[in-house]
């Protein structure tokens, strides 16, 4: 079924870079339409950033670059060369969980947690925002992040107790 | 009574370490050696059939190893069986619904696979589709619902309406909606010689280890099926749907694990839906507010090819103490995938009909809506007069009445403002039916005293990998962090579909009898390592009827110049037996409150009838329940034992919470503006005056 003879590249051909990934540097040879989304979990394994849709709408694949949370569906991986990638992998330090991630187990923030690694980075830059965090603003700032499993009232909890151990 | 006081703590999630650092492997999160990436090619059209088909382009770009179409896929058996569906595996070149599967693309990556699929030119031979049920050529009445006839008369209900004081006949609609689980639905299937492993997002092992062996026509003993976590499933992951096979079929093409996932506009075609219904109540009662009779007609649709009920009227049999009722569902065919399972299926859909209908009776008579209710309750089963095992109805609506504040309430709609904004309170009886399905477990204690719980049953966030180690480290005395559970994995003892809220109720006993009997063993001397298995099978009597019951309420602001609704407070109380972990049970009745949120306000899938298809396939345009949707949300969980449901007394918790929540909205939006909205969603078009 193949034709071998006729493959051709369909684009603009592979590109040489560097993504720094959770502290790490690794380098890439990739075409530049590969998404952020794509280059972490299927060319470094990092599956913690998950695929909910694809196209921007429901912020499960929601990482940090540079400390703010980006939609890595949305966004090319040659595009954040130079730049500092958070995932949810790097959170837990000497098997000890971020105070985030703490936060969302005590208030079961989560259920199936498929949502889960997209709320938790989304939790923290609202965290190091140093804005005032009452219910209404965390339930807006999180509004981009959607669960279907409807967790929301114990991920406001979580979210405003995380804040408050991080500030500690 | 089985003391169990330990069970019901509020531990946390036995898998929350691994579910907050991303450590747990959903199905597409695998990535064997020569791993290659399928896509699915779906078709653009609603009815008809493949005329042309040339993969040469997608063929031709760089990372493709095959695409797989109705001329090439190997020979399955994709008809209708049992209760499975027909599944559309590219044995022909029909089209019969939109974004049906005509081709499966296989690459090594998957920014080529998607590349391709959009490379392969397809021509159709086009047939006009009905994608609405008023349009239906094809209306039946079908044989049965769960084995029993879809009419169901009680007394005389047509005199009885003719002569009530008080009447209420009105049509309720309820749109079509998509489950739409945060993880789109995925299988990785691998071939080892004539043995099939598939990692599979689902909610039963068991059947998707069947169904596979239907389709290839193998023993079932060559398919293990694994599923240790999924991305939610409401429903959708019940049924054993077109891609599974899909995903085997071309790992078996390209001697080559693959990995299949469904792109999210994708999760609006071949996964299932709740299908739109069209409801008639006509309620009639006496001048005491006592319902005399009910009579409810349900019209839903179905695809051409399969039959699926959601049978919205089987709620009216068992809530009220009616003397005299009539329920009927009819199914009109479309052209249109078929529907399925949709969390509380039936209940959702009539309950929003019969609990506005009541709320609409009550402004009638004059009654309060709790009062009507009251008046109206059942002690006893009214279809045949069994005792519940157990009923805290009551309870609830006294409970959620006092913490939403339901003494502020004033009667007159409209009457109530808080600045701009009209104010207004609404409540919905809920009830679920708890029912018991054959289960097996193994529970083994190691020399070390570790003890693991072994059962093929799911966790959908439903909390499993928790409230099993709960209850056999109650059993044996052993600290819950040196007890594990295993599950999702067709090599473990056979456990039930996760749906119908049937989990704990059958897993839930096995474990516990099986703790009970490893407890016995070991007293008697029996060392360490040693385990114990039990198959259980619910009895054939039924003595009683069970069911779980609880209490909606919702509080709005209706901006009367914009039509906006915002939902200020939801409560609902619920009594659903013994609680089996206090924390993932009020997630469980949140997080229905929250789809009951999106059903009242949100949801709905729009077609364009012209084309019959679906216009709405992303989460940009389905609109679910965002965080700010939504105010504050509490979930109370009223105490009951029950010594009849079950050994453990358990009832079961994962769909009560969406039952009435949407008419429990509805009616605050009336009490808030004086209009009554009988189609939802509720949006501000339809409050414009």
């Amino acid at each position: 079924m193949s034709m071998l003879a006729q493959r051709k590249a369909i684009g603009p051909g592979r590109s040489r870079f560097t993504l720094q990934v959770n502290e790490r540097s690794y380098e890439f040879d990739i075409e530049p339409r590969v998404t952020l989304l794509d280059a972490l979990r299927d060319r470094l394994q990092l599956t913690g950033t998950k695929k909910g849709c694809d196209q921007g709408t429901c912020g499960a694949c929601t990482v940090l670059v540079d400390n703010r949370p980006v939609l890595s569906c949305l966004t090319l991986a040659v595009m954040h060369a130079g730049a500092r990638v958070t995932t949810i992998e790097c959170l837990e330090r000497d098997g000890k969980l971020h105070p985030m991630q703490q936060a969302f187990v005590e208030h079961d923030a989560f259920q199936c947690g498929y949502c889960t690694p997209g709320q938790i980075l989304n939790a923290i830059a609202l965290a190091k925002s140093e804005r005032d965090l009452d219910d209404d603003v965390i339930r807006e700032h999180m509004s981009g992040n959607i669960c279907r499993c409807g967790a929301y009232a114990n991920i406001v909890a979580a979210v405003r107790d995380g804040a408050r151990r991080m500030r500690e | 009574m089985t003391a169990l006081p330990l069970v019901g703590a509020p531990r946390d999630r036995l898998d929350g370490r691994a579910k907050v650092t991303g450590t747990a492997r959903y199905a597409a999160d695998f990535a064997p050696a020569r791993l290659a990436n399928a896509v699915i090619v779906t078709s653009t059209i609603a009815r008809g059939r493949v005329a042309r088909l040339d993969p040469t382009r997608a063929l031709a770009g760089e990372g493709v190893i095959a695409v797989m179409t109705h001329r090439n896929a190997p020979k399955v058996r994709a008809e209708a069986s049992g209760l499975f569906y027909e599944l559309m595996l590219l044995q022909d070149d029909r089209v019969r619904y939109d974004r049906q599967p005509v081709a499966v693309v296989i690459a090594e990556a998957i920014e080529q696979a998607v590349e391709a699929a959009a490379l392969i030119d397809i021509d159709y031979e086009r047939e006009v589709p009905v994608s609405c049920i008023e349009d239906s050529r094809d209306r039946y009445t079908p044989e049965d619902i769960f084995g029993d006839p879809p009419d169901a008369t009680r007394g005389d209900p047509d005199s009885a309406l003719a002569s009530a004081r008080f009447r209420v006949r009105q049509t309720y609609t309820t749109p079509v909606e998509h489950h739409n689980p945060m993880e789109p639905h995925a299988t990785l299937a691998q071939w080892d010689g004539d043995r099939l492993t598939v990692h599979d997002s689902t909610q039963g092992i068991t059947n998707v280890r069947r169904r596979l062996a239907e389709v290839f026509e193998m023993p079932v003993e060559r398919i293990r099926v694994l599923s240790p976590y999924m991305g939610g499933g409401f429903g959708c992951k019940g049924g054993v749907w077109s891609h599974v096979a899909l995903a085997a079929m071309a790992s078996r093409l390209v001697e080559r694990p693959v990995k299949l996932a469904l792109s999210r506009p994708q999760m609006f075609s071949s996964v299932g839906h709740r299908p739109r219904t069209i409801q008639t109540l006509d309620l009639g009662a006496d001048r005491d507010g006592k319902l005399q009779a009910v009579v409810h007609r349900v019209l839903a649709h179905t695809s051409e090819f399969d039959e699926f009920i959601e049978s919205s009227a089987l709620i009216t049999k068992v809530l009220y103490a009616v003397p005299n009722m009539r329920t009927t569902h009819e199914l009109a065919r479309l052209n249109v995938a078929t529907p399925t399972y949709t969390r509380a299926p039936g209940e959702s859909s009539g309950s929003f009909a019969l609990e506005s209908a009541l709320d609409e009776l009550s402004y009638e008579i004059g009654l309060d809506p709790i009062e009507l209710r009251l008046r109206n309750y059942a002690d006893v089963d009214p279809e045949d007069g069994r005792p519940f095992s157990s009923k805290h109805l009551r309870e609830c609506y006294a409970l959620g009445a006092e913490k939403i504040g339901w003494s502020a309430r004033r009667a007159k709609p409209g009457s109530v403002r808080k600045g701009r904004m009209l104010v207004g309170m609404g409540m919905a009886t809920a009830t679920y039916p708890a029912f018991r399905w054959p289960a097996s477990a193994i529970v083994r204690m190691e020399k070390d005293g570790r003890v693991i719980v072994r059962s093929g049953t799911q966790d959908l966030g439903t909390g499993s990998y928790t409230v099993y180690a709960q209850l056999a480290s109650e059993v044996l005395g052993v600290p819950l962090e040196r007890v594990r559970v295993e599950l999702g994995d067709t090599d473990l003892p056979q456990a039930p579909l996760s749906a119908g809220s049937v989990t704990a109720a059958s897993v839930g006993t096995v474990v516990y009898q099986a703790s009970v009997d490893l407890r016995k063993r070991l007293e008697r001397g029996e060392k360490a390592p040693l385990e114990s298995r039990v198959d259980g099978k619910p009895p054939k009597d039924e003595p009683y009827s069970t069911h779980s019951f609880g209490a909606q309420f919702a509080r709005v602001e209706v901006d009367p110049d914009l039509g906006l609704v915002r939902l200020q407070k939801m409560v609902g109380a619920f009594a659903a037996g013994r609680i089996l972990n206090r924390k993932t049970a009020r997630s469980q009745y949140l997080g229905g409150m929250v789809w009951g949120a999106g059903m009242a306000l949100h949801e709905i899938t729009r077609f364009d009838d012209r084309t019959a298809r679906i216009m709405t396939a992303n989460l940009g345009e389905y609109l679910v329940p965002v965080n700010a949707d939504l105010g504050e949300m509490e979930a109370y969980i009223v105490e009951e034992e029950d010594e009849h449901v079950n050994p453990i007394g358990v009832k079961g918790v994962g769909e009560i919470g969406i039952v009435g929540a949407a008419a429990a909205i509805a009616n605050a939006v009336y009490n808030a503006t004086g209009i009554r909205i009988r189609d939802l969603p509720i949006t501000p078009e339809k409050l414009f005056v």
